[in-house]
């Protein structure tokens, strides 16, 4: 992929284009990823003219590199955008995130809708549901069912604004750690579900897609740069502990060893194709719900897995701890 | 006249995007988070290296920057002799790739970024 290069006027100019990874300037950089978003989303045929495309926004680099090049290519591709931002009701942090989404709202001048666990889940937020899983010491069960809970969040939110569309910022590097904790956590209803540039809609849900789903953490970075775009770039406190930072690890030495190994992991999800006995149904936000709502949160969790992450009965007695959330470097 | 090699060398090293947050105010600044908490709170830091017999590159730098700035949890930026994996290098507002990473040699007013790729979006 193309990335920048010194700017001609303050440097010797770029050495000549070799083999493998051309050497541009910032502008061109950037024309170059909106080109490659585009030809993603027209190859694809994912979002149609005459879509209303909700943009999943939670003020991360993502989610906004997403909406800025979504406006940009919205004429080009006859689509109109509606901004949903999901409040999981997370101390020290979704405040701040949301005071970002207001701030882009503004700049971009579009429509934003704010949907929160508390009203939709009847009264659970994220800190509640991170009390309520906490004990096994091992790592946090929360962040599994925020991604169900902030999928149907989503959903919601898209439906109040017409939407016919649901698009999120998904980059490669994110498909390709969901694919090893996938493995990792022999979650075959999950695998069975992931591959693929979009969903059509399972059940009446609106079909959703990922834009940005070839491009790598890197260049997303590198395009909010060049773009002047502001960003929320703090990690959120639950995530220390989650799963899915195995999973990252795990992928940056790879991709130490061999660069492709980010696009290469997304392109075998795309293929992988399981047994019919082998595809359970992933657990919806209903069945979370039930598990949590019981006092028995890890129970729908297991499903669709060996068990792993079953904790066992919960103990009559065990205190509730609640998280100590801290504000935590992004690096 | 004194040989390039042990000239001091100014420039700046710089944390996250302040180019892309403008106007924010001090007040802000309590929820921003970010690399900074681990270089004492500031974003910017204008830097003069002392001149020495080796000349000055990326390499000797991190080790500078370790030992000057970095106030607290190195292995969240520096990992054996090179950045940890996921931060972005960015010298003069070029990919240090294609300048040569840790080889590169560092000269008068050079502007290095430090752009983290390790959080949610």
């Amino acid at each position: 992929p193309p990335r920048s290069a010194p700017p001609a006027t303050r440097r010797a100019p770029p050495p000549p284009p070799a083999l493998g990874p051309r050497a541009v300037c910032g502008a061109c950089f950037c024309a170059a990823f909106e080109a490659e978003v585009l030809h993603t989303v027209v190859a694809g045929r994912l979002l149609p003219p005459g879509a209303v495309v909700a943009v999943g926004a939670s003020g991360g680099k993502d989610s906004t590199v997403l909406a800025h090049v979504l406006q940009v290519l919205a004429p080009r591709l006859g689509i109109s955008l509606r901004l949903v931002a999901v409040d999981e009701g997370i101390g020290g942090y979704r405040d701040a995130a949301l005071a970002a989404v207001r701030r882009q709202a503004a700049r971009w001048e579009l429509p934003l809708t704010v949907v929160a666990y508390a009203d939709l889940f009847g009264g659970w937020t994220m800190d509640a549901v991170a009390r309520s899983t906490a004990g096994s010491g091992r790592s946090r069960a929360c962040c599994t069912f925020c991604g169900v809970l902030r999928r149907r969040a989503l959903e919601e939110g898209a439906r109040l604004v017409g939407a016919t569309h649901i698009v999120t910022g998904h980059n490669a590097d994110d498909m390709a750690e969901t694919v090893l904790m996938n493995f990792l956590r022999g979650d075959a209803a999950r695998l069975a579900r992931g591959g693929g540039l979009g969903s059509p809609g399972e059940g009446g849900a609106l079909p959703r897609c990922r834009p940005l789903q070839l491009a790598s953490q890197k260049e997303v970075v590198l395009y909010a740069h060049f773009r002047r775009l502001d960003y929320f770039s703090e990690e959120c406190v639950y995530a220390p502990e989650a799963f899915r930072g195995h999973a990252r690890h795990l992928l940056k030495l790879l991709e130490a060893a061999r660069p492709s190994a980010v696009l290469d992991l997304v392109h075998s999800a795309e293929r992988l194709a399981l047994a019919p006995a082998a595809r359970p149904p992933a657990p919806g936000a209903c069945a979370l719900l039930d598990g949590l709502n019981r006092g028995r949160p890890r129970l729908a969790i297991g499903k669709g897995r060996r068990g792993l992450d079953e904790a066992g009965p919960p103990r009559d007695g065990e205190p509730e701890r609640a998280p100590a959330p801290e504000a935590v470097p992004a690096f | 006249a004194t040989p390039p090699a042990s000239r001091s060398l100014r420039g700046s090293v710089s944390l996250g995007d302040e180019a892309v947050c403008p106007g924010i105010e001090a007040h802000d600044r309590a929820w921003r988070g970010g690399a900074e908490l681990l270089f004492d709170g500031v974003k910017k830091h204008q830097v003069t290296l002392p001149g020495q017999e080796e000349p000055w590159d990326i390499r000797n730098l991190l080790v500078w920057i370790k030992k000057n700035l970095l106030k607290e949890r190195p292995e969240l930026f520096i990992q054996g002799d090179s950045v940890r994996p996921g931060i972005l290098v960015l010298i003069n507002d070029a990919d240090w790739e294609l300048l040569g990473e840790l080889d590169y040699q560092l000269q008068d007013q050079d502007s290095i970024l430090f752009i983290s790729t390790l959080h949610g979006g």
